[in-house]
């Protein structure tokens, strides 16, 4: 039972620690304006990249390193460790760019893989819909293929990251409502600054828009926008949502739900630090954070001796999400009103994690998944094996008219 | 970074898994409910495959394994609900062994078996260095000490009936602590047997009036050791004994119909079996983490020891509650063994200062390490 590095890991370790140590001060202050923060971001992430510190699990031939996720951990602790920054486009580099290297071709990777290592083109992930957001596979964003060649894609999306200075966004749209709904999608890459696209800010419980809804009106892409082949869509979509998986689950603290941190605003009160009740609750939510930690470190020696996690890793976002929701409320109970004040963190953490709840698939339909494909119960009945998607929506139409 | 088992882990835990597939406890659990006597002794079967030895120095006739491997040992008794009398010998050898006990020999074989009265380690408790009490507060001050004297009385002793050392903690006028190794037989000795709603544990009253013993050579961080490795035993049991009741529940949910359907198809029943698991994939991280701190980072060792206990113990609380309810009526009976599951965790969750205690432990440790004032 090991947790400590390798010598190589080691080695490596002090060269990434002492890269970040010798240039932190390019590293962007997070408080800057948006309109600012953006390109200095964006600046910091091309340091990154050129220096190793970016798409360390890519291939050598695109511009990455070729290394291990553990290296890519030590690079995200030692990134954190120095306190400045990681890269913008956690959701290009993380979970699209390695679907495209998993099914794009040749002159796709060629074209889009180095501009978004290196933060030039920032993605936006185009999955989620009003109306399929963990049942992924009911999107309606319609995808027609003209004589020539090329498409028109209608419809909308919605929880876009990034999509305000995104230049391209990897889209799942639907090309045949005729076949049951898994089969006819197609993923596409789209360019933001196409015609007929709209970009509109989501605003959350805090006010924040961290989030945009995209629409898409009669929208042209080339033929060779498709990525993965007519019909395949489900096929590729999956690959994204494998990556989207690691990236939550190896960086299991990736969220900034350490316990230390509640622990710190509660140790700053002297009564609530000796009250039983208050110990307790911190205790029960600390033991939780704790157990994710170590889940974690669990998961990264898996995917070491070359095991893919399956659909359980998802347990540590429940976990996670719920111990801070207790958290934040425990702090706000011990500072009473105060916390609630906006421009604090607590105020910001509730307002927060709610929404978080249901991001990347709600906990319902996750304990489905994980009772189904681990525990090997039984599912629940389903209407959508089987039959065309327009029929399945028919039927959905009649069900709720009745 | 490695934290899977290691081959000589994988065959320890089969080992384990084998030697207790030999007796039917889970049926001897039921019996020993109408008749104690009926209880199975399993002391031969861990002296023949090494447990009693298990953390003894490979000089003193032991395996000088880790404490994780202790654990691995003590998930398999939990899975069937075993009452192996390790609870109390492992920890009363871990403090012997460093203590330089004369005849460790002897406890290593397992031709002596040893206990050791819980004593709470002063760090967050005040007065410092309590024991468990009957009723009430719960707590007693330790055992007092009086030049090589030892007089007071420690309740719920795990295996102490028949125990031929008890290593007791005593404390003196003055506050100094010291541990001493009891032979049990002496006058000043008394040993209460109590069968106490879980009957596959054996339990005792301990009252020592005047005894004495040799004195073991720890300080006050090693004789607080053995309460740290003694809750990630209890933790690693009742991880155990959560696999056997998932498994269980979740057979039952795929062959159980109503209305059609399998009961485990149903969202509600599903979910709740998805709690089960995610808590033993918590406990067990928090295992993991406890095996890892006790080798590397000893200072960590009683936060993960209690967040391990606290998170497994209720892991078990739940686990066995939802084996009733996935069984509807019938798991509320004697007709099945659901309730010998319920027994083990109604038990073990109040066991060694309780899993409240080991909350407050996690909750103190984290708060001083921050500052608290």
């Amino acid at each position: 039972m090991d947790l400590n590095d390798t010598p190589e890991q080691a080695a490596y370790r002090v060269r990434v620690a002492a890269w970040l140590h010798e240039h932190r001060d390019e590293a962007p202050a997070l408080d800057l304006p948006e309109e600012e923060l953006v390109p200095a971001q964006r600046a910091w992430q091309r340091r990154l990249a050129e220096n190793g510190m970016a798409g360390v699990t890519w291939p050598e031939e695109f511009g990455g390193q070729g290394l291990g996720p553990i290296e890519s951990v030590i690079v995200g602790q030692e990134i954190a460790k120095a306190r400045v920054p990681g890269i913008l486009d956690v959701i290009g580099v993380g979970m699209l760019g390695p679907t495209i290297i998993a099914h794009g071709t040749q002159e796709q990777k060629g074209r889009y893989l180095g501009p978004m290592l290196h933060a030039d083109e920032v993605w936006c992930q185009l999955f989620s819909e009003p109306a399929a957001g963990s049942d992924l596979a009911a999107v309606q964003c319609r995808a027609r293929q003209e004589d020539d060649g090329s498409w028109r894609l209608t419809g909308q999306k919605v929880w876009t990251t990034n999509a305000q200075f995104s230049a391209h966004g990897l889209l799942l749209a639907r090309t045949d409502a005729d076949v049951p709904k898994h089969k006819g999608l197609t993923m596409f890459i789209l360019p933001m600054d196409a015609e007929g696209v709209t970009i509109r800010g989501l605003r959350q419980i805090s006010g924040e828009a961290e989030f945009n809804e995209v629409f898409l009106d009669d929208v042209r892409v080339e033929a060779d926008a498709v990525v993965g082949g007519p019909g395949n869509g489900w096929g590729t979509a999956l690959t994204t949502l494998m990556f989207e998986r690691l990236t939550i689950g190896s960086g299991a603290e990736g969220l900034g739900y350490r316990p230390e941190r509640f622990v710190e605003l509660v140790a700053r009160d002297e009564h609530a630090s000796a009250d039983p009740e208050v110990r307790r609750r911190l205790g029960e939510i600390s033991i939780e954070l704790l157990a994710v930690r170590f889940g974690g470190y669990r998961l990264l020696s898996m995917l070491q001796q070359g095991t893919i996690p399956g659909p359980e890793a998802g347990l540590a976002k429940v976990t996670t999400v719920s111990a801070a929701i207790e958290a934040f409320d425990l702090v706000a109970d011990v500072l009473g009103p105060d916390a609630l004040d906006e421009a604090g963190e607590t105020a910001y953490g509730i307002s927060f994690l709610p929404g978080l709840k249901s991001a990347g698939g709600t906990e319902e339909i996750l304990r489905n998944t994980i009772g189904e494909r681990v525990l090997g119960l039984p599912p629940e009945p389903r209407l959508d094996k089987g039959i065309p998607f327009s029929e399945l929506r028919a039927k959905e139409r009649e069900a709720v008219a009745k | 970074m490695n934290l899977e088992l290691s081959q000589e882990q994988e065959f320890l835990r089969d080992a384990a898994r084998n030697a207790l597939g030999r007796v039917k406890t889970v049926e001897a659990a039921r019996e020993a409910l109408e008749d104690p006597g009926a209880r199975p002794d399993l002391w031969p079967t861990a002296c023949e495959a090494g447990w009693a030895g298990l953390i003894v120095d490979e000089e003193h006739g032991g395996a000088e394994l880790g404490a994780f491997d202790a654990m691995l040992v003590m998930i398999e008794a939990g899975r069937v609900l075993a009452g192996i009398e390790l609870l109390g010998h492992l920890p009363a050898a871990a403090l012997l062994n460093a203590g330089g006990y004369g005849d460790l020999g002897a406890i290593a074989e397992g031709t002596q078996r040893a206990t050791w009265l819980p004593t709470r380690p002063p760090t967050d408790d005040v007065p410092a260095w309590t024991v468990e009490a009957r009723g009430g507060s719960r707590r007693a001050p330790a055992v007092a000490l009086d030049g090589d004297r030892l007089s007071g009385t420690v309740a719920w002793v795990p295996d102490a009936p028949g125990a031929d050392v008890l290593v007791v903690i005593g404390v003196d006028a003055g506050g100094e602590v010291a541990a001493l190794a009891v032979d049990a037989t002496q006058d000043g000795v008394s040993v209460e047997a109590v069968t106490r709603y879980d009957a596959t544990r054996a339990l005792g009253h301990v009252t020592l009036d005047g005894a004495t013993g040799q004195r073991l050579a720890l300080d006050a961080e090693g004789i607080a050791h053995a309460w740290y490795f003694a809750q990630t035993l209890l933790a690693a049991e009742a991880i155990g004994t959560v696999e056997t009741c998932l498994a269980s529940s979740v057979a039952y949910a795929k062959e159980r119909f109503t209305f059609g359907r399998a009961i485990g198809s149903y969202q509600a029943v599903k979910h709740a079996l998805v709690e089960v698991l995610r808590r033993r994939e918590n406990a067990y991280s928090l295992l993991v983490y406890a095996g890892w701190s006790h080798e590397d980072r000893r200072d960590e060792f009683p936060l993960a020891a209690s967040a391990a206990r606290a998170a497994a113990s209720a892991a078990l609380d739940y686990a066995a509650r939802e084996l009733i309810s996935v069984h509807g009526g019938i798991g509320a009976t004697w007709e099945h063994d659901a309730p010998l599951f319920f027994r083990r965790a109604q038990l073990s969750r109040r066991l060694l200062g309780g899993m409240g205690d080991a909350t407050d432990r996690v909750a103190g440790e984290l708060l001083a390490k921050a500052g608290a004032v």
